[in-house]
């Protein structure tokens, strides 16, 4: 079936099986930042913005994008590369497989919340794991790009 | 310094926060075939018949590939350098399973729907054999794993399959036993730990197809590009000069990539069919098929005396290396090597043990590589032995542990399954470490502990650590250091960054030594056709043996400039200066980007390269203290981590920043195994929690702070003075937390993990025991 969706701001249709996830329907259309790391939505490596709003791509049907805009990183290379400086600055970057994902929930972040505290971030990325930082750099980071004025 | 010892940002991490197309599944072709692999469902098994008919014949389906279509060739995964200390007791796929996960058919199709359909139409009979899956019972059990004539050692391992013995070895210094009797305090206990998973966020994955030339090109997640290399050639009997394996971006290995997983499954696929494939693991399969932790029961004799002087230590371990034996020896032998010689005052000292095969996932290589398991077993020992005395633990670390200067007689004895080399300790600044900790914890104010509220109690404990700095006198790095027209150069490195951004610090080195800036430094890394040899990232060998052949090269590189400059102003070497970006001479000046471009379009045209290598003759232990500060629920058992603070020997800090990132990664993965990862088995064998909604590691919210600090250090092998970080900072948190909550609610906890669970029914028994003495 098709699906007609907003991609990064380009409207696109895919051909799809019902049951398709939208991180395999967004990869193999070439937008590689979109990465699994479960099976079991628990990592948050997968996310994509779906209207603006944080979901794991990896349990979200390719057909309920409908109508809806999607945004991945490549649609918000400014704000990726704003937040990359500061984890750049702060030696938060390591593996880098789960950047992707943070920068989109970050950036979701800061659209509704750019004052947060540090628990108000912690709460709101709980669902986004990292085994290689340990977290403290990420958050000094992450602080530091809410805080930011455009 | 200009580059080295500053918090430079990553070379790639801006791009890879941007999504650029960079780990393993980015580079299969699209046309690839997708692999699938049908695992065991029981731990001990015989293929008594496979029927893939239906399979092989469903539209799209491009091979079934099962044991018959393999020749019998035992070799090891481990991904170690040759001859290799772990056993060969592995095949590509085998008419025997040990483990549920173990490989029995691999399928290649078109798509995803078309290879699971046929990984389920396959259908095999087992005749099922009873499973050995208690370490305890592993030797002498009737059940044996490896009985196959094939299965071998390289050279003596204490390889015993008959008995169900991967590997075994003692040593001794001194009598430990007439030592003990003449000690005034003995302290002796049992610990636990376990198989952890190491939980990369990228799981295992591998592309193969053949190029222009028809030679097979793999990419893969490993730590180990030239071993792939080797092993795939030999288990495969597939000629080595016709195999590329590349390492793009790797999302995280923490040693559970430095052995293969998918690669010479995707090498067997690409070969049968002459088609591009790719295999990406699941997260199941990873929890279940790839590697953990080993697990160990290490009992530790301590003896003493009232005065506070360590005088024996005997370590006995047993660890279960599960179906096969990866890293078996090596692991386990870490367990003695880089944790023993932290007291090396002793009279004595003997390590002994046993690693047993069990029908549980195999263990492999994990950061920490039995020093975490020898760590968590001594450092509580010692806090126990410190209770028995009535003495300070930081007074009691003070008085007996390692110092600069100092030298152990185990490392001369014990290497990584062959006699060690023997070394004096150059650099240690544990007593700073031991020292500044305590002020950054407040040790004097908190410990033992402080009443913090009604039921809730906070108290610190901390223990020591060290580790190593690659494998001396084995492991090899080299590096090519080019130079480009308009003077800048390429960088080519064998050595593998899996996120560890060994790029960037090796990138630093080169910069410093040839007076240039970062962005004139290109690194590819690593490509077996490209780049020059390296063992590859583990064994805490990048900074320190890839780090050095960096620095020959590009030393040695700016002598060739200055010899080439010195021809062009008509002077000789020792008559030309040179800043990074000009020649000075009495004769003239000459820029970097003159003499380059004249080197390569106008005069005397040639290319300059210049390779060099390093293999280290001592292994140069970075140490460090950690302080844990912790509260404890009275009422419920609740640990909440307050601080870990750490204080880091690693001789220069290369880039400060990324080594502070190796350390706090080091330490939160530490604080999982001690806190929250709780890998279970069932009764069939099977991993329990094999997803990361029921094997929890540490989220956000439970890592409040974290205080790292690196010691003044400066180790003269090193390059820069530097030492190596990757693994040091795993160490202490299993000790220094049980320490914590010993000091807090009085309650010893010797098997991993420390559940809340755990400690409040220590402190119902203890709070029993009180009431029966009143």
């Amino acid at each position: 079936m098709i699906v007609n969706v907003d991609v990064n701001g380009r409207l696109r249709s895919f051909d799809v099986l019902p049951g398709a996830f939208l991180l395999d329907v967004l990869r193999e259309a070439g937008y590689t930042s979109v990465r699994r790391g479960c099976d079991s939505t628990s990592c948050g490596i997968c996310t994509v913005l779906v209207d603006g709003k944080p979901v794991p791509s990896c349990s979200y049907l390719a057909i309920r994008a409908e109508g809806k805009k999607v945004t991945t990183v490549e649609g918000i290379p400014d704000e990726a590369a704003r937040l990359a400086r500061h984890f750049g600055e702060e030696g938060a970057d390591q593996c880098g497989y789960c950047n992707p994902s943070l920068a989109l929930a970050v950036y979701a972040l800061k659209q509704i919340n750019p004052g947060a505290s540090d628990d108000e971030i912690r709460v709101w990325l709980v669902g986004n794991l990292c085994r290689c930082s340990g977290y403290q750099s990420q958050l000094v980071a992450i602080k530091r790009y809410l805080e930011e004025r455009p | 310094m200009n580059v080295v010892n500053k918090p430079l940002a990553s070379l790639d991490g801006k791009a890879l926060m941007m999504g650029r197309p960079a780990y393993t599944d980015d580079f299969a072709l699209p046309q690839s075939l997708v692999v699938k692999v049908l695992r065991s469902p029981h731990p001990f098994a015989k293929i008594v018949s496979i029927d893939c008919i239906e399979a092989r014949a469903l539209p799209g389906v491009a091979t079934v590939l099962t044991h018959q279509d393999f020749k019998r060739i035992a070799f090891t995964r481990a991904g170690q350098g040759y001859p290799e200390p772990s056993p060969h007791d592995k095949f590509v796929l085998d008419a025997y399973v040990r483990y549920v996960g173990d490989e029995v058919a691999i399928v290649a199709a078109v798509d995803l729907q078309t290879a699971e359909a046929a990984v389920a139409a396959i259908r095999v009979q087992y005749e099922l054999l009873p499973p050995v899956l208690d370490m305890e019972t592993a030797v002498d059990n009737p059940s044996v794993l490896h009985p196959e004539p094939e299965a071998c050692e390289m050279f003596p391992i204490g390889f015993e399959p008959k008995r169900n013995i991967a590997a075994g070895y003692k040593m001794n210094v001194g009598d430990v036993e007439a030592v003990l009797k003449t000690c005034e305090v003995v302290v002796k206990q049992t610990y636990h730990t376990t198989a952890q998973a190491h939980v990369a966020m990228e799981t295992h994955a591998a592309n193969a197809h053949f190029d222009h030339q028809n030679r097979l090109v793999i990419h893969a997640t490993t730590q180990t590009p030239v071993h792939v290399r080797r092993i795939i050639s030999q288990a495969l009997e597939y000629p080595i000069a016709n195999i590329r394996v590349i390492k793009p971006r790797v999302g995280g290995g923490f040693g559970g990539k430095q052995a293969i997983a998918a690669e010479i499954i995707v090498a067997a696929v690409a070969i049968k069919t002459g088609m591009p494939c790719r295999y990406v693991f699941t997260r199941k399969e990873v929890f279940e098929a790839s590697y953990s932790r080993h697990p160990m029961k290490i009992e530790m004799t301590l003896g003493a005396m009232k005065d506070g002087t360590l005088k024996a230590i005997d370590c006995q371990v047993l660890s279960d290396t599960g179906a096969y034996g990866e890293h078996a020896l090596t692991v386990f032998m870490v367990t003695g090597s880089k944790v023993l010689p932290l007291y090396n005052k002793v009279e004595a000292v003997r390590f002994a043990g046993t690693v047993v095969y069990t029908n549980h996932t195999p263990a492999g290589a994990f950061r920490g590589y039995g020093a975490i398991q020898g760590n968590f077993a001594l450092e509580s020992a010692i806090d126990e032995l410190c209770v028995e005395l009535q003495c300070d633990p930081l007074a009691f670390r003070r008085k007996n542990m390692m110092r600069e200067g100092e030298t152990s007689p185990i490392f001369a004895i014990m290497g990584e399954g062959t006699e060690g080399t023997a070394m004096t300790m150059d650099t240690c600044k544990l007593p700073f470490c031991v020292d500044r900790g305590a002020e950054l914890c407040d040790w004097a104010h908190n410990h033992p502990r402080r009443i913090i509220a009604k039921n809730r109690v906070r108290a610190v404990g901390m223990a020591i650590a060290m580790q190593g700095s690659g494998i001396p006198l084995i492991d090899m790095a080299a590096a090519t250091v080019k130079l480009n027209d308009d003077g800048f150069y390429n960088l080519l490195i064998g050595a593998t960054d899996i996120g560890q951004k060994s790029d960037t610090i090796l990138a630093q080195i080169a910069a410093e030594a040839l007076g240039t800036t970062l962005d004139k430094i290109v690194v590819t890394s690593s490509d077996t056709d490209v780049t020059p040899f390296d063992t590859g990232a583990y064994a805490s060998s990048t900074t320190y043996v890839s780090g050095n052949a960096v620095l020959k090269a590009a030393t040695k590189m700016k002598e060739t400039l200055i010899a080439e400059a010195a021809i062009v102003l008509g002077t000789t070497r020792d008559q030309v200066a040179f800043d990074g970006t000009t020649f000075v001479a009495e004769t003239g000046r000459l820029s970097l980007k003159d003499l380059s471009n004249r080197l390569f379009y106008n005069h005397d045209q040639k290319q300059l390269s210049v390779t060099e290598s390093f293999c280290g003759h001592k292994s140069p232990p970075p140490f460090m203290a950690g302080f844990a500060t912790v509260e404890v629920d009275l009422e419920t058992g609740e640990v909440e981590l307050i601080d870990y603070a750490s204080v880091v020997d690693c001789g220069t800090t290369i880039n400060p920043k990324l080594a502070q990132g190796q350390v706090e990664g080091g330490i939160v993965q530490g604080i999982g195994m001690t806190l929250f990862e709780d890998p279970i088995y069932g009764k069939d064998g099977k991993t329990v929690n094999n997803d990361l909604l029921s094997y929890k590691i540490p989220t956000r919210l439970e890592i409040k702070k974290l205080t790292t600090e690196f010691a003044i250090s400066y180790e003269e092998s090193g390059p820069f003075g530097a030492k190596s970080v990757a693994e040091i900072g795993i160490d202490t948190p299993p000790a220094a937390l049980a320490n914590a909550i010993y000091s807090a609610v009085g309650v010893r906890i010797r098997t991993l993990p420390i559940t809340p669970e755990k400690i409040w029914r220590g402190m119902q028994l203890r709070a029993g025991k009180q009431e029966e003495s009143k």
